[in-house]
């Protein structure tokens, strides 16, 4: 669309900008200013440059943090986004069906965070939930709250069960929006479903898909209620992600400087591959 | 299609019911058959859980809260993201990209990093334990999202629609709210919906700008089940009355849903 070019526009954005600068700004600055200073307590604070931002990228408790947070991020993208494709072609595209299996789906995202991980963590309990008492009965030595494997297999399954309908949305709204014609024209040419797939449906879905990427990648990244309720970071430390390990650091053991300190390097990692996958989207839009 | 690939979506709608029907099948059991053994139905079927939610009023009162607070940031959202989502959509103005960057980096901001500041500064305004503090709290996510659907949708109306009503001699505010907003009605539904979500399945700020007064249904259950142990029914009837508001929601923009979650611009 060609758009006019009016400074005066700046009022109409102005009130979304106050309110999310008050928002934004302030609570930033405040942990800008407890990430450089050192306290012992007493609100006497001391000037402490780059101590903590040091300290956080050298502990090993951060990196260990951040890799189980990039295998998880990773995991469930590989999974949910060809998973989410592959639900969304298969769906009806017309018909009394597609808002009851619209509505269906889109249940999952509605739940309330915490009652998400309430509600996997007595599905999944080995005594009294449905999904550890089965297991255990096909002979599975299953217990997500004793063992690692089972809590990232129980984890990656609630995050599938939370979130993959977001990708089946997206990814239908995509196809929904391809004229029948393109399909008419595929069939007279004798196109394989696969030429199909490749040369109509994936370019037309590239857009909304990028969105989902971007959406999952940020949103997993977040992480921190569901998986708090549900292990709430262990056993041990083996599912605790960034957020978590945040959480301790800042209200747990109050260490509010190396606490500060960790909120802006994990907001600026979130930040800087967003702004890439940004980037790819926008210039997908301008095509 | 082949005539298998038609139960990919049974057996994945079947796969998204089985844990709510877990919850919804303890939340009418008694504490002592759930813990006691193992049934696909509930053997003793009561409604008593449910009825002690609905009488006493730290729980019910839990609903209200939640259902307060998400309909403020709602309104709120919507409403200042519509004249700046017309601005992103029609006018070119200096430093526009930069500010919807910016506008989406707080969509991009983990909760958990402005928990403790978001405590102090709702603090010192005097609205900690309100419901207004969790609205405003939320519209730091709500507004960006609101921006970028509206947005979405207003792009896919045609600017021509805008100067044929000024030559019709609408001035500009009644061109939009006369014929510009009912326009995007859809727009609205869907980004009012988004919010209601967004807002309403949010726990941490939620529970960490509330005390006791506007204290939201998810952080009474969280606290219910640390302090008073093993009552699961409960737990699981609380769990499953959070889920109908969004079954309720869900289904009034069920034709624009799709469109929705690709933020308006497929």
């Amino acid at each position: 669309m060609n758009k006019t070019h009016d400074n005066k526009a700046w009022f109409f954005v102005l009130p979304v900008v106050a309110l999310v600068a008050f928002n934004a700004v302030i609570p930033l600055m405040t942990v800008v200013n407890y990430s450089v200073q050192e306290t012992f307590g007493d609100n006497v604070f001391f000037w402490a440059g780059v101590m903590w931002f040091e300290q956080v990228l050298q502990s090993e408790r951060f990196h260990d943090a951040l890799f189980r947070q990039l295998a998880f991020t990773f995991t469930i993208l590989l999974i949910e986004v060809p998973l989410g494709v592959a639900i969304a072609l298969t769906m009806p595209k017309k018909g009394p069906w597609v808002p009851v299996c619209l509505v269906l789906m889109a249940l999952p995202l509605l739940i309330p965070w915490n009652v998400v991980g309430a509600m996997w963590n007595i599905f999944a309990l080995p005594d009294i939930g449905l999904l550890g008492r089965s297991l255990n009965a096909l002979g599975f030595d299953y217990n997500f709250t004793r063992q690692p494997g089972d809590a990232w297999f129980t984890l990656i399954l609630m995050d599938v069960w939370h979130w993959t309908s977001l990708v089946v949305l997206l990814a239908y709204a995509g196809l929904v929006s391809i004229p029948d014609a393109y399909y008419q024209a595929a069939k007279i040419d004798g196109a394989k479903p696969f030429a199909v797939f490749r040369y109509i449906q994936l370019p037309k879905m590239k857009r909304v898909l990028t969105i989902a990427v971007l959406l999952r990648f940020m949103d997993s990244f977040m992480i921190y209620t569901e998986l708090s309720v549900l292990t709430g970071g262990g056993p041990g430390n083996s599912t605790t992600l960034l957020s978590i390990d945040l959480v301790k650091i800042a209200l747990g053991q109050f260490d509010l400087g190396p606490a500060a300190a960790m909120s802006l390097i994990y907001f600026l990692i979130i930040l800087a591959l967003s702004w890439v996958f940004y980037t790819l989207m926008m210039r997908n839009e301008q095509q | 299609m082949t005539r298998t690939s038609r139960y990919v979506p049974v057996l994945y709608i079947l796969f998204l019911m089985l844990p709510i029907y877990w919850l919804v099948n303890m939340s009418f059991k008694t504490t002592n058959e759930i813990l006691g053994e193992f049934t696909l139905f509930p053997r003793e079927f009561t409604l008593e859980n449910y009825v002690t939610i609905f009488t006493d009023p730290t729980w019910y009162m839990g609903y209200v809260n939640s259902i307060t607070y998400v309909a403020i940031n709602t309104v709120i959202s919507v409403l200042v993201a519509l004249p700046a989502a017309y601005a992103f959509s029609r006018y070119r103005f200096l430093g526009d990209k930069h500010l919807f960057f910016w506008l989406l980096t707080n969509r991009m901001a983990p909760p958990a990093v402005f928990a403790l500041p978001f405590f102090q500064l709702y603090s010192a305004v005097g609205l900690f334990d309100t419901p207004l503090a969790v609205a405003l709290a939320h519209t730091l996510f709500n507004i960006p999202l609101a921006v970028w659907i509206l947005e979405g949708f207003m792009s896919g109306v045609p600017k021509e629609l805008d100067e044929t009503a000024y030559v019709d001699g609408h001035s500009f505010w009644s061109f939009f709210l006369k014929i510009f907003v009912p326009t995007i009605a859809a727009g609205i539904g869907v980004a009012a919906f988004f919010c209601f979500m967004f807002s309403w399945v949010e726990l941490l700020l939620a529970k960490t700008l509330t005390s006791v007064d506007a204290k939201p249904i998810a952080a009474t259950m969280t606290r219910t089940a640390s302090t008073s142990g093993y009552e699961l029914g409960l737990l699981a009837a609380a769990g499953t009355l959070t889920i109908i508001p969004g079954a309720f929601v869900i289904y009034f923009v069920r034709n624009y849903i799709a469109k929705g979650f690709a933020l308006g611009r497929v």
